[in-house]
C-alpha cells in the first residue's frame, strides 16, 4: 500500500542552461558538464562554493562518474547522485534532487546532464547497453535503438491503426517550432511528403522518426523558493512527479509506460487534470512514444493517440502545443541531456523566458521522461508538472 | 517465397574489403546455455526448477519466484509472431553488407518473447512461427523464426543460408574414398547438389571398384592423399586447396587386437599416425587456405567435417587405442575450431557409434550403416550445428556422459566383453 505522496513545499527549479548542440565532438562528456555547471553559476550569481549538491547524468564519462567530476569541477559536496537512466533521468533526477533541498540535505543541488558525441560513439556505446541487450538483442542485426523502436512502432501500428501520417504530422508541428528555437540543430522546415519520403532506416522507421545523437549539455538548478527569490531568478514551482520502472513486464511488445500505472496519483498530488496542461514535453526519441506518453498521460484513451494527433496542432500556437522548442526529433539528442531538454524548455516556458516561440499564458507544463531500452522495451518512465508561481 | 539459389558459374574473384566480418559474438557466460543447446540442433530455455517458469533471455535468477535453480530444457519454439522490421540500417559491419535485414519479436507459447531473426518465407507479422536454435557465422546460438508450416525451397533462405554450410554449389574434399563411409558421403554429398567433390585416396593402393565407378561422376575428381605423409597432404593442398569450401575428414584407422601390426605399440602408433596426426597434417596445409578464402559469397571456405568416434568421449574398453586417438583428434579439433571460428568456418564434430565395417563386427552393439552416416553429416551441414551424434547408440552414450561421465565409464566397464 503506497501512501499519499507529500507536496514539494518551498522549494523550485530554476536556471535552465542549454550548451548549444553540435553533431559531433572532439570534446569529452567533462567538458559539455564543466561548461553546464559554469552556466549555471552565471545564470544564478552563485559562487562554486555554494553549490553542496551534484547530480550528474552522462552516458560517455568512459569510467568516471559523477565521484570523479567533484574533483575535476573543484567541487566540494554534501549530496551526489549518479543518475544512469538515459531519457528517464532528468526526471528522476529533479525528484531527487526537490526532496533534498525539501530536506535540507542539500541547499543548492545543480542538476546536469552532459554528453559527448564522437564519430564512434552511438556504436561502442550501444554493445555495453546491458546483458540481456548483448546476449539478445545485438546479435540481430545490430539495428539498434532504431530497431527496437521500429518493432514498437510496428506493432503499435497494427494494434491501434496509427499510420505514418500520423506520427508525420507530430514531426512536421515539432519543426516549426525548432525553426524559431535558437540552439536546434535542424533549421529547416520538412513537409509531411518529406518525412515520408525520407529513406527507410527500420520499416516502418523513416530518417525523420529517428532523433540525432549529438553531443550538448542541459542543466538546472533546484533551491529553495526564498534562495531564489533572493537571488532575483525567476523559477518555477513543481506540483507533482512520478517514476515507475518495468511496469506491465505481461505486456509481449510495449505499448504502454509506467505513466498508465501512476497517473491518477500524479494529477491528484499536482491538484490538477490533464485538461489543466498548457503545454507538454514529451520524451520524443522517435514520435511512437510520444503518442504512448498522451495516451497513458491522460489526454487521451490507450489507443486513440492516432485520432488524437489528427484532431489536433501542437505548434505553440496550436491546440495542443508539444515539444517547443523542437523536441529531440529537431534540436538533437544529446545523450542523457536529450531527458532534461523538455525540463528546460518548460522552466523557459512557464517562468516566461523562452529563448525562441512562445506559449502564450503558460501556466501548467507536463515534462516525461522514458529510458533505458535494456532489451526489448523502455524501462523507466517519469513525468513533472511544473507550474508558474501565480498558478 | 524465396528463391532458388542461383549457381554462381564463376565465383566471386574478389572479396569485399575489410572483412571477414562476423556477427556480433559477445555473450555473457550464462547466456552460452543456448549456444550449446544451439550446438548440437537443440533449442533449449532456462526454466526454473521451483515455480517451472519459462525464461528469457538468459539470466541467473527466475524473473518470477527469485529462485536460482534454472535448468536449461529442450523447447518446441512454437509461438506468435506479432511484429517484424526490415533494418535498412546498422551499426554492425557484418548486417551492414547483408541489408535489409529481417527481424521480429516472437511471443512463444511457453510464455517469453523474444528477439528472432525471420526468414523470407516467414509470414508477415501476426503468424504462428516456429523457432529454431542455430549458430550464426560467429559460432554463437542466435533464434530463427520459420513459418510453422514448412515451405518449399526452405533451405536456400538467404538469411538462413549465411548460418548453414550447405553442401549445394560448394567444392568439397573427401579426405578418404577408400572406405564405405568415404564413398556413402561423395554419393550424398552428389545427391545434395554438391558442385564438385574431390576424394582422397592413398597412392599405396589400388582404386577399388566402387571408387572407379564414382569417378565417372562428372562431379568427382580421385585425388591422391595419403593423411600420414606430410608431402602428399601438401601436394593436395597445392592442387585444390585454394578452392575447397568444405573438408570432410574421413581417414581414420580402427584397428583390432590380432590384426595385421605385430606389437600393442605399433597399433597404437599407426592409429594415432591417420586419426590424430593425419587430422593435424591436414589442419596445418588446408586450414590457412580456408581461413584466407572466407569471405561472404557461394565461394567461400565454411566449413570443417572431422569424422570422429562416440568412444572420443568415453573409451570403449579393449578399444583402448582407438579412442585415444579419436580423444586426441577430438581435443585437436577444439584447438582448429577456435582458429577457424575469427574467419566465420565451422568446424563440425560427427560422433558415432560403432560403424558396420570390418572392425566392429564383434562388438555387440547396433551399428550405424554407411550410408545413414553419410546422410547425417550431409544434414548437420544443412543445418547450422557443430557437434552430431548420429544414431541411436551415440545419441544414449551422449546422454549418459552428459548425466555422469564417470557413471559411463563404468558403466563400459562393466559391460564390455573381451574382443
Amino acid at each position: 500500500m503506497s501512501s499519499a505522496r507529500s507536496r514539494y513545499e518551498n522549494v523550485v527549479v530554476t536556471v535552465p542552461v542549454t550548451i548549444p548542440y553540435v553533431r559531433h565532438s572532439t570534446h569529452g562528456a567533462h567538458w559539455f558538464a564543466a561548461r553546464a555547471l559554469r552556466g549555471l553559476l552565471d545564470g544564478s550569481g552563485l559562487q562554486k562554493s555554494q553549490i553542496d549538491g551534484l547530480s550528474l547524468s552522462s552516458f560517455t564519462l568512459g569510467a568516471d562518474t559523477a565521484v570523479g567530476l567533484t574533483q575535476q569541477l573543484g567541487l566540494t559536496l554534501r549530496w551526489l547522485d549518479h543518475v544512469p537512466m538515459g531519457g528517464a533521468a532528468a526526471m528522476i533526477t529533479l525528484r531527487r534532487a526537490l526532496r533534498a533541498v525539501q530536506s535540507g540535505d542539500a541547499t543548492v543541488v545543480a542538476c546536469v546532464g552532459a554528453d559527448t558525441n564522437q564519430v564512434d560513439t552511438f556504436r561502442t556505446r550501444m554493445s555495453v547497453l546491458s546483458q540481456f541487450a548483448q546476449d539478445a538483442v545485438v546479435p540481430y542485426g545490430g539495428g539498434g535503438a532504431n530497431g527496437s523502436f521500429a518493432l514498437l512502432t510496428a506493432y503499435y501500428m497494427q494494434q491501434f491503426g496509427a499510420r505514418r501520417e500520423d506520427f508525420g504530422k507530430l514531426c512536421v508541428a515539432q519543426r516549426e517550432n525548432a525553426l524559431r528555437f535558437p540552439h536546434a540543430l535542424f533549421k529547416k522546415p520538412i513537409t509531411l511528403d518529406e518525412y515520408l519520403n525520407a529513406r527507410p532506416i527500420a520499416e516502418p522507421l523513416h530518417l525523420l522518426d529517428c532523433v540525432m545523437p549529438c553531443a550538448g549539455a542541459e542543466a538546472f538548478l533546484v533551491m529553495s523558493r526564498q534562495h531564489a527569490r533572493h537571488l532575483g531568478l525567476r523559477y518555477v514551482n513543481v506540483l507533482a512527479t512520478m517514476e515507475r520502472h518495468n511496469a506491465f513486464p505481461e505486456d509481449p511488445v510495449q505499448t504502454r509506460g509506467g505513466w498508465a500505472l501512476d497517473r491518477d496519483e500524479l494529477y491528484a498530488q499536482a491538484g490538477i487534470g490533464p485538461e489543466d496542461i498548457d503545454l507538454v514535453q514529451t520524451y520524443d526519441d522517435y514520435p511512437v512514444i510520444s503518442l504512448m506518453q498522451l495516451e497513458d498521460l491522460g489526454f487521451c484513451a490507450k489507443g486513440e493517440g492516432p485520432e488524437f494527433v489528427r484532431r489536433n496542432t501542437f505548434t505553440t500556437d496550436g491546440s495542443f502545443p508539444i515539444n517547443t522548442s523542437g523536441g529531440q526529433l529537431s534540436v538533437g539528442q544529446a545523450g542523457a541531456a536529450g531527458g532534461f531538454l523538455g525540463v528546460t524548455e518548460a522552466v523557459r516556458q512557464v517562468s516566461g523566458a523562452p529563448l525562441g516561440a512562445v506559449v502564450d499564458d503558460a501556466r501548467h507544463a507536463l515534462v516525461s521522461g522514458f529510458g533505458m531500452i535494456t532489451y526489448d522495451r523502455g524501462l523507466c518512465c517519469g513525468a513533472a508538472i511544473l507550474a508558474r508561481e501565480d498558478a | 517465397m524465396t528463391a532458388p539459389l542461383q549457381h554462381d558459374r564463376f565465383g566471386n574473384p574478389e572479396p569485399p574489403a575489410g572483412g571477414p566480418f562476423l556477427p556480433p559474438s559477445e555473450r555473457s557466460r550464462i547466456s552460452l546455455g543456448l549456444t550449446a543447446a544451439a550446438a548440437i540442433g537443440r533449442f533449449a530455455l532456462q526454466v526454473c526448477r521451483e515455480c517451472r517458469v519459462w525464461q528469457y533471455p538468459p539470466r541467473e535468477m527466475c524473473g518470477q519466484c527469485l529462485s536460482v535453480l534454472l535448468d536449461w530444457e529442450v523447447q518446441s519454439g512454437d509461438g506468435v509472431l506479432l511484429c517484424e522490421t526490415a533494418l535498412a540500417h546498422s551499426t554492425d559491419p557484418y548486417f551492414r553488407e547483408r541489408l535489409p535485414w529481417r527481424l521480429g519479436i516472437v511471443r512463444l507459447d511457453c510464455g517469453p518473447t523474444a528477439v528472432v531473426h525471420l526468414r523470407a518465407d516467414t509470414p508477415a507479422a501476426p503468424a504462428p512461427v516456429r523457432v529454431h536454435a542455430m549458430l550464426d557465422r560467429a559460432g554463437q546460438g542466435v533464434l530463427v523464426a520459420y513459418p510453422a508450416m514448412g515451405t518449399p525451397d526452405m533451405l536456400h533462405d538467404e538469411q538462413v543460408r549465411e548460418m548453414t554450410c550447405d553442401p549445394k554449389r560448394r567444392k568439397i574434399l573427401v579426405t578418404d574414398g577408400r572406405s564405405a563411409v568415404g564413398q556413402a558421403l561423395v554419393l550424398a554429398l552428389i545427391v545434395a547438389q554438391a558442385d564438385q567433390v574431390w576424394v582422397g585416396h592413398a597412392e599405396s593402393t589400388d582404386l577399388s571398384r566402387n571408387l572407379t565407378e564414382l569417378q565417372t561422376l562428372p562431379q568427382v575428381r580421385v585425388l591422391p592423399l595419403d593423411v600420414t605423409r606430410e608431402e602428399s597432404v601438401k601436394d593436395a593442398a597445392a592442387t585444390m586447396g585454394g578452392q575447397v569450401d568444405i573438408v570432410i575428414n574421413t581417414a581414420e584407422l580402427h584397428y583390432v587386437q590380432g590384426g595385421n601390426l605385430s606389437s600393442a605399440q605399433e597399433l597404437a602408433h599407426a592409429q594415432m599416425d591417420v586419426n590424430y596426426f593425419g587430422l593435424l597434417r591436414l589442419a596445418q596445409e588446408f586450414g590457412p587456405l580456408m581461413r584466407s578464402r572466407a569471405e561472404k559469397g557461394q565461394g567461400n571456405a565454411v566449413a570443417w567435417v572431422n569424422l570422429l568416434s562416440v568412444f572420443a568421449l568415453s573409451s570403449f574398453p579393449g578399444r583402448g587405442e582407438f579412442s585415444a586417438s579419436k580423444s586426441a583428434a577430438h581435443l585437436f579439433s577444439q584447438s582448429l575450431r577456435a582458429q577457424m571460428q575469427p574467419a566465420g568456418i565451422r568446424v563440425v564434430n560427427v560422433f558415432p557409434g560403432p560403424l558396420d565395417d570390418e572392425w566392429n563386427q564383434n562388438i555387440s552393439l547396433p551399428k550405424l550403416g554407411a550410408a545413414a552416416l553419410a546422410q547425417a553429416i550431409v544434414k548437420s551441414l544443412r543445418e547450422a550445428v557443430e557437434d552430431v551424434y548420429p544414431g541411436d547408440v551415440a545419441q544414449e552414450w551422449l546422454a549418459r556422459w552428459r548425466d555422469n561421465p564417470k557413471v559411463l565409464e563404468r558403466e563400459l566397464a562393466l559391460g564390455s566383453r573381451p574382443v
